[in-house]
């Protein structure tokens, strides 16, 4: 035979996934939260988003051409995640400077000081946000006002989150049923109308962005579920026990960055447990730790701790929670 | 209701073109070279030599050992080699090449279509005529068949599983022999039974073929004990364990067999060859192979003699396609990539698949992203990335103690990663390295 044929072992047929896929299928599942912020943010979330992602973008080049002398990634869409998700988590009135910043800690300390995709051991983008929100807590607890202008950048009014509220009420002996009062009801916060970051605030919206990733076989249930009924479980307790000092389990569940870190930031494939149980772990520490910070902490939200607090233990389950093996024991059914 | 197994497993593309196409008859081949290894175990020894005159189906190497079996000739014929020839491995190995003239058949081989379904056989005589006529597990393994039919003592059989799921992509011949075959399937199922001393058989069959689990479950009804089961569509369903599991529920433990949990499995097309050299004293020399393609003209299903090359198979169905990047032995997902296609069609060639230039190359491998897309794929409950990464830092403790053994090579991790990463690649060599690890402890 004349002509040269390729000889490779086996599987020959591969799947369509790809990195790329997967990466793009999230920045579509973050479309309807970045518009619900759009309707109440107004020009804001566009400005924070759009700076957001290109400084993101553009140190992941930089550092891969000049620091690693590596071929750059950026199309993989991982940069373009981060870039999005830091911004979901930075108050849409943030200077743009201090984006800049946060965005040179996700790439640079929490991404590519680990050797980049898939070598980090911390969410790149809760890095960034975490890192501001120590660095700059003035600029990073200073939330606008939902839908007054929309054509205001850093010169929006601003107000508390509802969890801010809470928190402050709570400190000062103000019973839960008057601080309730000063809070939109739970239809409303479901949708998203209330002070918080950028893409934070539309349960809604997330969660149908969430849905959306399940079909798409992004990200498996198990992270967000285990999040969410811990959080509930745990809050629905305490809540029990004294209803007067502590909020009910739905608002727990509505407020603060809860959703979007459950189904986007703590399902991040590089920093999560490899097996279902694990994820169970992953997700139960997660849940547990941000109700002890959100009740008994110092900040009124804690959900970007507890996250990264749970990352530095996914090695640890990775090496100890092992899948059902096959022919384990004998099962005769 | 619907089963399947519950644990891994993936959905590739089925493509198979040939699943409506008859099963023709290829025109005897010019020459065979009939390698005397086509089965796991001892190689036969050659019983002809070069000049020697045979007929079709005379034994032309008989087995040699307990794991081995035995070849005959699928032509008539002058042996012209008895010499190392390149076979679908790419090595060259012994093998038994002969020109073939008209067909003359040893005497007393039946070669008549008259159905015979009496059985007059004892269970040993069955066993022994299996050994005789040299059948090996058709499904692709080609494991010696005497041998899963002499249960060992102490275990007992008390269901037979037959396969017909081919949840291998692309590949219709065991489909097609359920089809046209049907009446024989049975009563080859009927003399496994006997052989086993079994009161039930199971055939298994993916939802994907609904005309031959039609077609096969009228004629079970006739045949007492023997069941028509439909399961899911799910790869690698056709692997021993995962059946098993998919039909009894039972869970193969690691490094045992279906007997040490009561069952043997056997390939459709291996309970065919069983009623041809029980029923009709036909030796196995030809088999069904399905020459498949997105490319290849017309895609189909062959009865072929054994040793038949691969070139004169692929000029049947069309000739080989200008756009040719890969002939495989086999199906996409398990299938062996050829060097050339100037070798011989063994006992375990269920097809022959030719793959387009552009979906021959490889996606190029980038970082594992941890996504565990691949854990949650095993069907074995391994953790493939995890293998891959001990493998490349040569840690075999571990690659030992994550199970890489259980490895069955279905190559659904490969299939499913995003970042195209050569998983099973590396789990293979962590596999050869540990098997050789074990031995030398062992000494």
């Amino acid at each position: 035979m004349d002509k040269l044929i390729t000889v490779s072992p086996s599987p020959h047929a591969y799947g369509d996934d790809s990195v790329k896929r997967l990466m793009y299928g999230v920045v579509y599942a973050l479309v309807p939260a970045f518009i619900i912020s759009l309707y109440f943010f107004g020009i804001g979330a566009l400005i924070v988003t759009a700076i957001s992602i290109v400084s993101c973008m553009a140190f992941e080049y930089l550092i891969q051409k000049y620091l690693m002398n590596a071929r750059p990634s950026i199309t993989d869409g991982s940069a373009l995640v981060t870039g999005l998700l830091l911004a979901f988590n930075l108050p849409t009135n943030l200077p743009w400077w201090i984006i800049i910043i946060g965005a040179l800690v996700a790439i640079g300390v929490g991404k590519m000081s680990f050797g980049g995709l898939g070598t980090n051991p911390f969410n790149p983008a809760l890095v960034g946000r975490v890192f501001l929100f120590i660095s700059f807590p003035a600029q990073m607890t200073s939330w606008p006002e939902p839908v007054v202008s929309r054509l205001q950048y850093t010169d929006a009014a601003t107000g508390a989150t509802p969890l801010g509220v809470v928190k402050e009420g709570l400190n000062a002996g103000v019973p839960m049923s008057q601080l309730l009062e000063q809070i939109p009801g739970y239809m409303e916060l479901f949708i998203g109308h209330m002070h918080g970051c950028l893409g934070e605030i539309s349960a809604l919206a997330l969660i149908a962005g969430g849905i959306y990733m399940l079909a798409k076989k992004i990200i498996t249930w198990h992270i967000p579920v285990s999040i969410f009924l811990s959080v509930f479980v745990f809050t629905g307790i305490l809540w029990l026990i004294n209803p007067y000092d502590n909020a009910g389990p739905l608002f727990h569940l509505v407020t603060g960055g809860l959703v979007l870190g459950a189904v986007y930031m703590a399902t991040d494939y590089v920093t999560s447990p490899m097996v279902p149980k694990g994820m169970w772990i992953y997700g139960i520490g997660i849940g547990v730790i941000t109700v002890a910070i959100r009740v008994w902490g110092a900040y009124p939200e804690g959900v970007s701790f507890a996250i990264l607090i749970m990352n530095a233990f996914v090695p640890l389950i990775n090496k100890y929670v092992k899948p059902e093996r096959f022919g384990e024991e004998v099962k005769n059914g | 209701m619907i089963q399947t197994f519950p644990k891994g497993g993936i959905h590739p593309a089925e493509d198979k073109f040939a699943a409506g196409i008859p099963i023709r008859v290829l025109p005897l081949p010019k020459t065979v070279n009939i390698p005397v290894s086509q089965h796991i175990g001892a190689p036969s020894e050659p019983l002809v030599a070069k000049g020697d005159k045979v007929k079709t189906g005379q034994l032309i190497a008989k087995s040699n050992g307990f794991v081995s079996t035995n070849i005959h000739s699928s032509v008539t014929g002058t042996v012209t080699k008895v010499d190392k020839m390149m076979d679908s491995s790419g090595y060259k190995r012994m093998a038994i090449s002969i020109d073939a003239e008209e067909d003359q058949w040893e005497e007393g081989i039946d070669t008549s279509k008259t159905l015979n379904r009496k059985i007059s056989a004892t269970g040993d005589e069955i066993i022994r005529k299996i050994l005789d006529a040299g059948i090996v597990g058709l499904g692709g393994a080609t494991f010696p068949s005497h041998i899963k039919l002499s249960v060992p003592r102490g275990k007992k059989a008390e269901v037979l599983i037959i396969n017909g799921v081919e949840c291998e992509p692309c590949l219709t011949s065991d489909h097609r022999l359920m089809l046209e075959k049907g009446e024989e399937l049975m009563v080859g199922i009927q003399l496994l039974m006997k052989a086993l001393n079994v009161k039930r058989a199971l055939i298994g069959i993916e939802n994907n073929k609904p005309d031959a689990i039609r077609h096969l479950s009228s004629l079970a009804s006739d045949y007492e004990g023997t069941e028509v089961k439909t399961l899911q569509i799910k790869y690698p369903q056709g692997a021993e364990k995962q059946l098993v599991k998919a039909l009894i529920k039972r869970e193969v433990p690691s490094g045992k067999l279906p007997i040490d949990v009561g069952t043997v499995v056997h390939n459709i097309g291996t309970a065919f060859a069983v009623y041809e050299a029980v029923q009709k004293n036909k030796p196995l020399i030809e088999r069904v192979i399905t020459v498949t393609g997105k490319k290849i003209e017309s895609p189909s299903n062959f009865m072929v003699r054994i040793g038949t090359l691969v070139s004169d198979l692929v000029e049947a169905a069309g000739g080989l396609p200008d756009d040719t990047g890969k002939i495989i032995n086999g199906g996409p997902m398990m299938g062996k990539a050829l060097k050339t296609a100037d070798v011989p069609v063994t006992k375990g060639t269920s097809g022959i698949l030719i793959v387009p230039s552009d979906e021959s190359r490889r996606k190029p491998v980038l970082n594992c992203v941890r996504c565990a897309k691949c854990v949650s794929i095993c069907p074995m409950g391994l953790e493939p990335y995890l293998l891959q990464a001990a493998t490349e830092f040569k840690k075999w403790d571990l690659v030992e103690n994550e199970r890489a053994l259980d490895c069955m090579e279905c190559g659904s991790c490969s299939y499913i990663c995003p970042s195209g990463r050569p998983l099973l690649d590396y789990i293979r060599l962590g596999k050869s390295t540990v098997s050789k690890i074990i031995r030398s402890r062992k000494q």
